[in-house]
Formats: C-alpha cells, structure tokens, sequence
C-alpha cells in the first residue's frame, strides 16, 4: 500500500533544509523497499517546527518536526509511517493548539494541499467562487464584497468593496486588476505564503475581481526577493490558462481574464501603489500625485483597481459561502479575519490566522510563547518598517484596525516583530530614518531630505549634543514628515521613530523624569 | 559569462520582450538573468527599441537596487538586515561575512567568489537571520558557523 508523505516546498521550510529532508525520505523508502508517495506541500505555518513532514494515516495527518536530513534514517527505524513513536512525533496536525486556536478561512489551504495541483485545489472548494461570480452580474459581485466587511490587508484598510465600485463605474474600455505583492516590509510573510502555497486563490480572487469591475487584463507585482513565489505563480498561471480558469473564455462564459505575473527589482517603495504602478509601466518607481486615484487613473492611465494579495485572496470564499459568512466574523469595523505573522525574536514564529477582537498580549504570549531568546519582550514593530514600536503598556490593545489608530500605532497588514530587552530604541529609531533615507524616491522634499537629517539629528541626541534641543527638532522633523509627505514612506517614518523616543526615552540619553517634565 | 554572446543575448531579450506592455523590467531581468549585469552596450539598444532615451533607460537601471552596471562575483550572497532579522541578531551575521569575506556590502571578494549584498527582507521573518543565494536558495536561522558552512561548500563546490 502506497503510504502518502507530506514534505513543505514553502520557502522557510526549504530555508530550513526540508529538500534534502524529502530526498532522504525518498531515497531511504527505496532502500527499504517501502512505497511511499512524497507531497511537497504548502506550509502550516508553524515554522518553529519547519521542516514538518506529514504522514497520512487514517486518523488524519500524523506530524513530526522539525525533521533534519539527518533524523530521516531513526524516523524509518521507529516505522513512523505506521507508529506515531518516534520522539519528533507531534501527533494529528490539526490537534496541534497552535494551529486548533485558529480561525483559517483564506489560509483554509495552505499546508494541505500540494500547491501546483489545481485538482488539489478543485478538491478543496477551489473555484467555487468563481462560479459564483459567474452567475451573478459585476455590481452583485461588488455588492457582496462590499457586504462582507472586508478591507484593504495591505496595510491601509481601505474598504474593498467601495474601490471595485469606484473602477466599476469609471468609464473605459480598458481596466486593469493589479495585485500588489510587493511584500517588503520585515515581519511579514503571509503574501508570500498565499503565493508560494495556494497560487490558485490569488489567481481566483484576482478573476473574480476582474469580472465584478469589467476588467480583462490583470497583473501581479512580485518582489525580485521572491522567486519561489514568482516561479509558483508563473507555473500555477500557465495550469489555470490551460484548463481555462483564465483567458478569452473563463469556463465557457465569454468572459475573459488574463494574468500575467511580473518581477519587481528591489525597490522597497514600489510597495507603494502608485510607484508600483510606474514601475509596472517601466519607469523608476516614483510616487505619484493623487489624485487622480488610480481607481480613476491607474495603470497605463486606466481605470485599475489595486489590491494586495490577501484582500485578493479573500474574494473567493466570500463569492463562494456569501457575505455574511466573513462579515460575522471579527470586531467593530474590522470584519473578518487577519493573518497575523509572528516574527522577530518569538519562540513560536509562524502564521496565526484569526478573526479580529484578541488582545495584541495573547498573540505575542498565548501563541508565541514570549522570545525566543527567552529574555523578557521589550517592544513590538506592528505593521512593518512604518508601524510604531509598541511597549508592554499596550500589549492589551485589541487587534483591530481603530483600537490600533487610537494608540497611535498601525495594525497594518498585521506583521509583529518582537524585540527582547537586549534592543537599543535609538537605534531601531536611527535605523527607520536610515531605511527610509535609503529608499525614499526621493519626489518630495520632507522624505528625500528629512530622512537623511533625520539619522543626523538621532545620532546627535545619541552622542548628548544640545540634547534637548535636537529632540524639539526631531519632534518638529517628524511632523513635517507626516503631514509634508507625498506618501506613506516619509509620511509614516516618524511613527518608529517617535514611538521608540516616547516610549523608551532612556534609550535615547533621557532621563525618564525628564520625559515627565 | 557574457563577452561576445552578450551583444546578441541582448538583442534577442529586446526582440523577445519589447511589445510587452511596460516591458522595461521584464527586459532588464533577462538581460541581468542571462549575463549576470546589465551592461552599458545594453542601454542604446533598449532604449532605441521602446523609443526611449538612453538617459530614461539608464535612470531605471540605477534606480532599482536589484540591477546591476558590471559583473558580480560567482555567488550573490543577500543578507538581510530588516527589522525581524534585526531582533535575532543580523548586524552580528552581516559583520561576521563582512570579516570573513574581506569584502564590505556592494563590494566582492578578492577572488571573484562572492559578492555580499544587503536584503531588505526575506520573507523568512519568524526563522531569521536570513540569506538568499544567487537568487533562488534560500538558508534561515543563520550562526556565524551556519555561514561559514555554507560559504566553504561553495567554495568547495567551484
């Protein structure tokens, strides 16, 4: 009897050695004459336990992890094919709490199916959605996003709904569905993951999204910082083309979509969606004025609805179970779940999929289990390089977009990189300034110019020269910044830097009575 | 790698890509993909395909951190030094290849092995440090010994 074996192609599990894991599992089942069927699937998201190689059994999928290349010989002599002995074992996948405790609907796949298959995907309510869409006319379609809550993942939760309606009703015979997949903010991983695991959703959500706002033509901006995810996407687009989930005619409808995947080139502000779209067009990723919003004046100057990958990858199990199936998960107007990424110095770093409502605490303690350097946590990075570095006073602050805004911080795209006591803030502060000096496009003045002084006036107040004066300047600096910009990169900046200055004032040379003061 | 195919490798990317929509980037990749730089004899031949001026193709070049004007060494090395890799100790890792590759960032080794680039994250956020090899291998949770390790096997590897 052929037994079935589980091995991840995600790129932290390859990043961890699970290709020579599944290499020894194929040639040592040979040498034992054992028939085994290796899967390279998605990953759980567990990374902590990465390489994790699944046994399918009766009673549901058996884990052991994290599995070396060199574990594989003492796994085939404790028969972990058939007895769940070995000391790696960590019983049913699904029993596991850290995977129990969560609410998976978008990543519902991921780590179960083998990614390129799309009959795998078909298997597991894929295309469902799709179908859907199809019946309906495209104001239905973006009647029922609306409905379902969901906002932009991206960062900015924006409404989805109100932006496929705007493009729905621009005039033009031309639109375009781009997918902003320009992951590149540190702490997150969770596009990457759609894109690597489960290409057929992103591929659907973006179908789906072409027809509900008449659009025929879509592409998907992938960081060079990628290729795994690039190779996933090209080679899952070429499967869905060829079975006709894409193209002149999806599924017999006479409705066409076609997708194309495209490689961005290191830029971190081509995140930004209207830099994104210039360098989509071939040019230097410039930010640009709005408005226009690219809703109106997009891609190729046409109405272009953007969104990011997990706002995309959504659409389909709305489309397929309804609006108020997502819509009644969550919290005040944060409807729905959110993939949290727990990263940075966490014990349990993974994907947390859960609707909004927790407190930031029981993610980084409940699921995370503290440090991993098993020191106390410090501070928090929420939302990416741009979000505020939150201290232990705020861990009860409610995962919810609002509850984040009214603490001065950014819930985002829900990205967490823990910091132990070990950190130095004015460091981490110097640090956003100098990013930001870095990758600034360098249109608007407060952005190309602010963050250079910016990283001057940090190390003077770090060096104690005229300390409270460059402080006052820094303060004066920042809100330049946040209301001077043209965009969210010189515009955001100061909120690493002004919370790691208030909330951890001694890091900078400040007497703590002097912050009362 | 490149020499005298380059100019025609050139020409048959531009020839291949150049009704594409926006087809800079996709050019410049292939190009860069193919003889590991974008050459300078690369810029006239670009620009006068898509109705370009050379000084428009040449801002685009220089603009993304990802291409490159002259020839890297064998291996690219991408260290990450974001936020997430900061928090496990990256600024160690990145001056430990630094040391042992005698080379600073944007620079290559003596002996042409190795070029060490900064990333500006990975994606490998929960298992950092991260490092990404000639574009396609990726190695998390980095030590000074892990990259030493893996260093030695390319060298050993030529």
């Amino acid at each position: 009897m052929t037994i079935t074996v589980f091995v991840p192609r995600d790129s932290t599990a390859l990043a961890l050695g699970a290709e020579s894991v599944a290499a020894a599992i194929v040639s040592e089942a040979a040498r034992r004459g054992l028939d085994v069927n290796v899967v390279r699937n998605g990953s759980r998201g567990l990374f902590w336990l990465e390489p994790l190689v699944e046994v399918a059994s009766p009673q549901g999928r058996i884990a052991f992890g994290p599995v070396t290349a060199a574990d594989v010989a003492s796994l085939f002599e404790a028969e972990f094919l058939t007895k769940p002995t070995h000391a790696l074992c960590l019983g049913p996948t699904e029993e596991i709490p850290y995977l129990k405790q969560q609410q998976r609907l978008t990543f519902a796949r991921v780590g179960i199916i083998d990614p390129l298959s799309i009959d795998d995907y078909l298997a597991h309510e894929g295309y469902l959605g799709l179908k859907a869409a199809l019946s309906l006319t495209p104001a239905q379609i973006v009647q029922i996003v609306t409905d379902s809550g969901l906002r932009g993942r991206g960062g900015a939760a924006f409404p989805t709904g109100i932006k496929w309606k705007t493009v729905l009703g621009a005039a033009g015979d031309q639109k375009y569905v781009v997918c902003n997949a320009d992951e590149g903010d540190s702490g997150t991983f969770s596009d990457r993951m759609v894109m690597e695991d489960d290409p057929f959703m992103l591929i659907e959500g973006m179908t789906i999204a072409g027809i509900g706002v008449g659009a025929d033509r879509g592409y998907i901006y992938v960081r060079s910082e990628y290729p795994h995810a690039f190779a996933a996407l090209n080679d899952a687009i070429a499967t869905a083309t060829a079975q006709g989930y894409l193209g002149d005619n999806i599924l017999g409808s006479g409705k066409a979509f076609h997708l194309e995947a495209r490689k961005a080139a290191g830029a971190y502000v081509c995140g930004e969606e209207t830099a994104m779209l210039e360098s989509l067009e071939g040019k230097r990723g410039i930010v640009r004025a709005k408005p226009p919003l690219p809703a109106i004046i997009g891609l190729f100057g046409k109405p272009t609805v953007i969104n990011n990958v997990i706002s995309l990858a959504a659409v389909p199990l709305i489309l397929a179970r309804g609006a108020a199936f997502y819509r009644d998960c969550g919290i005040g107007r944060s409807r729905g779940t959110l993939p949290f990424q727990l990263a940075g110095n966490i014990r349990y770093g993974g994907l947390v999929e859960i609707a909004f409502g927790p407190t930031l605490r029981q993610l980084l303690y409940d699921f995370g289990g503290g440090t991993h350097s098993g020191r106390n946590i410090r501070a928090v990075q929420v939302g990416g390089p741009l979000g505020a570095y939150m201290p232990e006073s705020q861990f009860d602050t409610i995962l919810d977009y609002e509850a984040f805004a009214a603490v001065g911080a950014v819930l985002g795209h829900g990205g967490l990189v823990v910091f132990d006591d070990s950190v130095d803030m004015a460091k981490q502060a110097r640090y956003a300034m100098e990013f930001c000096a870095l990758e600034s496009c360098g249109k608007c003045t407060p952005c190309r110019i602010g963050s250079t002084r910016g990283v001057e006036v940090i190390d003077r107040i770090v060096a104690g020269k005229e300390r409270p004066k460059q402080v006052h300047l820094l303060r004066d600096l920042c809100d330049t910044m946040l209301s001077g910009s043209l965009c969210a990169m010189g515009g955001m900046t100061p909120y690493p830097v002004l919370s790691a200055l208030n909330h951890f004032p001694e890091d900078f040379g400040i007497a703590v009575e002097a912050k009362a003061a | 790698m490149a020499e005298a195919s380059g100019i025609e490798t050139i020409k048959a990317v531009v020839e291949a890509k150049k009704s594409l929509p926006g087809a800079l980037l996709p050019i410049l990749h292939d190009i860069q993909d193919a003889l590991g730089h974008v050459p300078s004899e690369a810029v006239p031949v670009i620009a006068a395909a898509l109705n370009l001026s050379r000084a428009e193709v040449h801002g685009v070049i220089s603009y993304y951190h990802h291409f490159r004007q002259h020839p890297a060494g064998h291996h690219v090395l991408r260290v990450c030094r974001a936020e997430a890799c900061q928090s496990l100790g990256s600024e160690a890792l990145a001056d430990h290849a630094k040391a042992t590759l005698g080379c600073d960032f944007h620079e290559t080794t003596a002996d042409g092995s190795f070029t060490l680039e900064p990333a500006y994250c990975l994606g490998q956020c929960a298992c950092g440090p991260a490092m990404l090899i000639d574009d396609s291998e990726v190695h998390a949770r980095l030590t000074p010994e892990k990259f030493d390790a893996i260093v030695a096997a390319k060298r050993g590897a030529e």
